[in-house]
């Protein structure tokens, strides 16, 4: 990814690069006596590197939290936080990746959630129609990719503006799973393909997930050496939360897991290093330019909704395989737009929808895994330390509005961890969407979106 | 084809009707793919649409519906998509059941008013904010109302509905409900006038006539005022909008706390006539209904209508549906989905035709302005 522009990161957008490309200095960058700063010099390591430096950061301040604040917090980074943190993150991961394909073709989609539910459906008929979870993931990524096409159809072919269009796609496909649920549970329950021994309107069978493994020598599997374990036991600050981590990464790890994020990589070269990813990314920055140079534009706006629903497929069948192991109806919550702020959060690329996706998918499973609210309260305290870094780096861009705001906020949840023991049980749910708006209120500025994004490209016009 | 008057009218209401038969067509595959007859089905659903205590229920269906479609044409009519109908009407809502219930014992006329006016302004505070972001922060409103819409149901309602709670012991817990003065009086005996008795206890909400009069005043609105103007012309082409010098930032507050405004009122049929308050059941989901019916009605007030009550007629068939057994319920679901998309693609692809049109007469009348000068100095 070493040709994207660099504006893309946001969260370490070097001082220099923030000028305007005609205010260029006169003074040579690499003049002896310009002693890069800190940021500067984090900002000059490759990609990879900086996003590794930020998670080691994040899992410092967790640490951190753990030791200031009150006890049972440990939740934050014990192994099964880590593993499940990985677990829901996949389904807005794959959403988010899903957003990215449509998008850098120039079609906004509302719709994912709808294709989603697709998804689930399909995963599900999949899986207990033949038997295998492997078919449930082919299956589950062919219903999301019928709903990506229909969404084509509508937006590409006929010119329908596109938010509409995902709005109508959402009325529908809650009614079409419903319905096709209830055709299976009228008819013969046990022959191919109506199988649904078991399942009713709402639910279905019970469709489990691809096979799990314990990664050999690192996290113990195999009966080998559980490396990352007895570090974490070890209990040393920092190196036994990160050791924490990583074994909770590895450790009942499903390969359905392993394949979503293995998709992060191949987005990012398919999007960027072939010859079908220049096509599809023209789509949504200039279509003219595009078919000036006899590139079908059509076509590559189809294939990139196409993949859009079928990764917004994937991540249905992911939550019926491997979260819930069932169908049931609106079991999605709301994940496809979830995925949609990712991909905003993100700035429109791969790695920044995968720590998106892992950022909105952890208070998810605090709310299920931290029962009292103490974990999810210590989560204030991170939350007022992040405010309070954009406050400091607001300041030092003399940026008076932001800084109070951020300033104000920063206190208000600082009290508010301070005033409470634990936090009450509606704050996970609604954390991801509030740190979407707050990402969006002090970062908007710097996001950048494909510029035909939503726009309606009609050939010749 | 033939007069270009007639041309224009057929393609106006043709699309709407070929995509209601496009979508009855479609929902026909459906239903004989699932092994019953659709005739059977359409002919109960009609059947059960005729009886007057139906007839009740389709209006009481249809008066959110429109208010919502109503509140999202505000929107639409200014290029915004407030997608957060959704979460303004069930915050409104909230508010207003938990402050009619508050107060007990008011004069009944300013009860009412008092829940009304709450509900209004709730709903304007909550898009407002969405407004607010995108004209200081340049964030896209369709985004931030759907977060705004998580933020309301799953944070805001759901902190406060605990807090004040009425703790009668009940499982579907709710805020307290509201005083008999505090209710919406039923048009039964106005429409008893023109039919029979109502029987089933069916009641028309007199929410009917709130929603009546949206409907008058956004026409008014609209089309009668110096700023419904403005909106009309900022929605058309915001660049020459503004070197006309209508302030888009301000454009786009007033019509996100209009639109929300509106949205405040969607829950009203449900807390002043049908539950009293608001509790776990809450109806949801008639912000993206209503989204669907502005488009199908073309934010027009009577277009609008016409769509509430289809969808109104829609919603009321499911439950005879499931009675006589002819059909699946779902499938009006299904209905639902097809006649938006359907009737989306017909409107565009019409749109399409009526340019080529345009651009054909202004050639034929630029042919003729280059050709008459010819004629006459010869």
């Amino acid at each position: 990814m070493s040709d994207q522009p660099r504006l893309t990161s946001w969260t370490t957008l070097p001082d220099s690069e923030r000028a305007p490309a005609d205010n260029m200095s006169p003074v040579d960058p690499v003049a002896p006596d310009l002693k890069p700063t800190l940021f500067e010099r984090y900002a000059a390591l490759s990609a990879p590197v900086r996003w590794m430096t930020s998670a080691a950061i994040g899992i410092f301040v967790l640490s951190l939290v753990q030791t200031v604040g009150r006890d049972d917090t440990t939740v934050l980074t014990e192994p099964g936080t880590a593993g499940a943190m990985l677990r829901f993150a996949v389904p807005i991961l794959l959403a988010g990746l899903g957003g990215l394909f449509s998008e850098r073709a120039g079609v906004v989609n509302i719709g994912l959630e709808g294709m989603m539910i697709l998804g689930t459906w399909f995963g599900a008929w999949g899986t207990v129609n033949f038997g295998s979870p492997w078919a449930g993931l082919v299956c589950g990524l062919v219903g999301g990719a019928l709903g990506g096409l229909l969404h084509a159809i509508a937006t590409v072919s006929f010119g329908v503006d596109h938010i509409i269009s995902g709005v109508a796609i959402n009325i529908l496909t809650p009614g079409l799973a419903r319905f096709a649920s209830d055709r299976l549970s009228e008819a013969d329950r046990n022959s191919f393909p109506t199988k649904w021994e078991g399942g009713s309107i709402t639910q279905s069978p019970r469709a489990g997930g691809l096979p799990k493994i314990n990664v050999p020598y690192l996290a113990g599997g195999n009966d080998t050496y559980n490396l990352l374990g007895e570090i974490d036991d070890a209990n040393i600050f920092f190196v036994s939360d990160v050791a924490g981590v990583l074994e909770g990464f590895m450790t009942q790890l499903s390969l359905f897991t392993v394949i979503a994020f293995a998709l992060v990589p191949v987005s990012a070269v398919l999007l960027w290093k072939t010859r079908m990813g220049l096509r599809i990314r023209i789509c949504g920055e200039r279509p003219e330019a595009g078919e000036s140079l006899g590139v079908n534009i059509y076509l590559y706006k189809y294939v990139g909704v196409i993949m859009s629903g079928a990764m917004a497929g994937l991540a249905g069948a992911f939550i019926v395989m491997e979260l819930s192991n069932v169908y049931r109806e609106g079991q999605t919550q709301g994940r496809g737009f979830i995925g949609l702020a990712a991909l905003i959060f993100g700035n429109w690329r791969p790695v920044g929808i995968m720590l998106g996706s892992l950022l909105f998918g952890y208070p998810f499973v605090l709310a299920l895994r931290d029962g009292d609210g103490v974990g999810t309260h210590a989560l204030l305290l991170v939350i007022a330390i992040a405010l309070t870094a954009v406050m400091a780096w607001s300041i030092r861009q003399a940026n008076r509005t932001d800084a109070t705001i951020a300033g104000g906020l920063a206190a208000t949840v600082l009290l508010w961890w301070a005033m409470t023991d634990v936090a009450p049980d509606w704050l996970p749910n609604t954390m991801p969407y509030a740190t979407v708006l707050l990402v969006l209120v002090f970062m908007s500025q710097r996001l950048r979106m494909p510029a035909a994004d939503g726009q309606i490209y009609r050939k010749g016009e | 084809m033939t007069h270009p008057t007639i041309r224009r009218i057929v393609l106006t209401v043709g699309a709407p009707i070929s995509a209601v038969f496009f979508a009855v067509l479609l929902s026909s595959l459906f239903l004989l793919i699932s092994g019953s007859s659709p005739f059977q089905a359409y002919i109960d659903m009609i059947e059960n649409a005729s009886r007057l205590e139906t007839f009740v229920d389709i209006l009481n269906e249809a008066t959110p519906l429109y208010i919502s479609a109503i509140a999202a044409a505000i929107g639409f009519r200014m290029n915004l998509f407030n997608i957060g109908v959704e979460g303004q009407y069930l915050l409104a809502a909230f508010f207003a059941a938990a402050v009619g219930g508050y107060f007990a014992g008011l004069p009944p006329v300013l009860h009412v008013t008092l829940i009304l006016i709450v509900s209004v302004l709730v709903g304007a505070a909550y898009a407002g904010l969405a407004g607010a972001l995108k004209v200081t922060r340049g964030i896209n409103e369709v985004i931030s109302t759907i977060m705004l819409n998580f933020i309301a149901v799953g944070g805001i309602i759901a902190w406060l509905i605990r807090e004040w709670a009425d703790d009668t012991g009940a499982t579907n817990s709710g805020t307290t409900p509201i005083d008999e003065s505090g209710r919406m009086p039923s048009l039964n005996g106005l429409l008893e006038v023109f039919t029979r008795e109502i029987s089933k206890g069916r009641e028309l909400t007199g929410v009917l006539l709130i929603a009546i009069l949206v409907g008058i005043t956004y026409h008014l609105f609209i089309n009668r005022t110096r700023i419904g103007f403005d909106f009309r012309a900022s929605g058309y082409n915001p660049m020459a909008a503004r070197a006309g010098g209508i302030p888009p930032k301000r454009m786009v507050m007033y019509a996100m706390l209009l639109s929300g405004g509106v949205a405040g009122l969607v829950g009203m049929s449900e807390v002043l006539s049908q539950r009293y308050k608001y509790d776990q059941s809450f109806i949801q989901g008639l912000g993206f209904n209503g989204i669907a019916i502005a488009l199908l009605g073309r934010n027009n007030p009577v277009g609008i209508a016409i769509g509430a009550l289809l969808f109104g007629f829609l919603n009321a068939s499911s439950g005879i549906l499931q009675i006589t057994g002819s059909a699946t319920p779902e499938i009006v679901q299904i209905m639902k989905g097809i006649i938006v998309l359907s009737a989306v693609i017909a409107y565009e692809a019409v749109r399409r035709v009526k340019l080529r049109d345009e651009a054909r007469s202004a050639a034929e009348a630029t042919e003729r302005m280059s050709t008459e000068p010819e004629e006459a100095l010869a």
